[in-house]
């Protein structure tokens, strides 16, 4: 199975497009190269956390200060979230844009990776919307989750379907 | 040891503009004396949260002082947040541990360990102040100077413990309160 290619700065282009001022995140192995290039931009503030299930919260309290983040975990840190998407996003009707790692993703479904066999049933029994995307023809989703979450006042996830590309 | 509505009080009398997020037995207390409504958050709906989302506003409002009223018991169920805090530096959160050693919204059980050093696991993660208090004369006569001090800051209070009655403390109406809350928030930070 062949997946198209994540350009990080694709990705950062779209999130600076979006007003993006705080990307709150704990680095996994997918998102490394990200990382690099989102610290390299200088109109993101990174915001690294010791366990995602902080990212949530503090990208609450950025929003309610006037602030646009983003969070940016993967599926496994996402489920170590549960509370905090339950409480401090779902709950308190938060737009929030979160971008997921999909470890263990396969077009095909077929993965014995549960980590990400139980990524969308998750998010579809909790109410989350998302898009996925696998490659940079993908990335005119991410508008799409701006705009999912601003208009339902609800957490939207963008889910990495691919290693992000090094530039 | 110090009581709730004293250790409440003199914070609040040096308020001033600042937000103030709380959580579990520290939100009873703060609402009794508050007079900002509209810069309070009382989490009841995201346990252990409280000092990540006055993170958040911190980093978000660098020029607004921003006082956290935790717990003990939360704090251990979120306890790498002081080094997230620390990593951030932000010179205006102020971080107040209430330490009654007990879970007192659950009935009083006691805490897995009740003598934690939490000023100096603070100062180990990276936090420039931290205190102590047990002694509400001291409490009142060194807060002053603390919040006239950038932060991040940790300021330990001993308090005797209250268990809850039962049913009393979290309640649908707590919960559904809190998007209102943080809407208000954002209003008053604009």
């Amino acid at each position: 199975m062949i997946t198209g290619i994540l350009h990080p700065a694709k990705v950062v282009e779209q999130l600076v497009q979006q007003g993006v001022t705080h990307m709150v995140t704990l680095p996994d192995s997918e998102t490394r190269h990200m990382y690099d290039r989102l610290t390299a931009e200088p109109s993101i503030h990174v915001i690294p956390v010791s366990r995602e299930g902080e990212a949530i919260p503090i990208a609450a309290g950025l929003w309610a200060a006037g602030q646009r983040p983003v969070i940016s975990i993967q599926n496994a840190g996402l489920f170590e979230s549960g509370d905090a998407l339950r409480g401090l996003a779902i709950g308190i009707d938060l737009p929030l844009v979160m971008f997921i790692g999909y470890r263990g993703y396969t077009r095909h479904g077929d993965t014995p990776d549960s980590a990400a066999r139980f990524l969308e049933p998750f998010l579809h029994l909790w109410g989350v919307d998302y898009y996925t995307i696998e490659g940079d023809d993908d990335l005119d989703r991410v508008p799409l989750a701006f705009e999912r979450a601003e208009k339902s006042s609800q957490p939207v996830g963008v889910l990495i379907g691919t290693e992000y590309a090094k530039e | 040891m110090i009581s709730y509505e004293v250790a409440v009080a003199a914070i609040n009398g040096l308020r001033n503009e600042a937000v103030c997020v709380t959580t579990m037995t520290q939100t009873k207390y703060w609402y009794a004396v508050s007079e900002r409504p509209d810069l309070d958050i009382g989490i009841s709906n995201g346990m252990s949260k409280a000092s990540s989302l006055a993170l958040g506003i911190a980093i978000g409002a660098p020029d607004r002082p921003v006082i956290v009223l935790d717990g003990d018991g939360s704090l251990l169920m979120n306890l790498g947040s002081l080094v997230t805090i620390a990593g951030q530096q932000p010179a205006n959160l102020y971080h107040f541990v209430f330490d009654n050693g007990i879970y007192a919204v659950t009935g009083g059980q006691p805490l897995p360990n009740p003598q934690v050093d939490y000023p100096a696991m603070a100062i180990a993660s990276g936090y420039v102040q931290a205190h102590s208090f047990s002694d509400a004369g001291e409490l009142q006569a060194k807060l002053p100077q603390i919040m006239q001090t950038p932060g991040p800051a940790l300021i330990h209070v001993s308090v005797i413990g209250e268990p809850a009655e039962e049913g009393v403390d979290q309640t649908w109406e707590s919960n559904a309160k809190m998007p209102a809350q943080m809407r208000a928030l954002k209003r008053a930070l604009e």
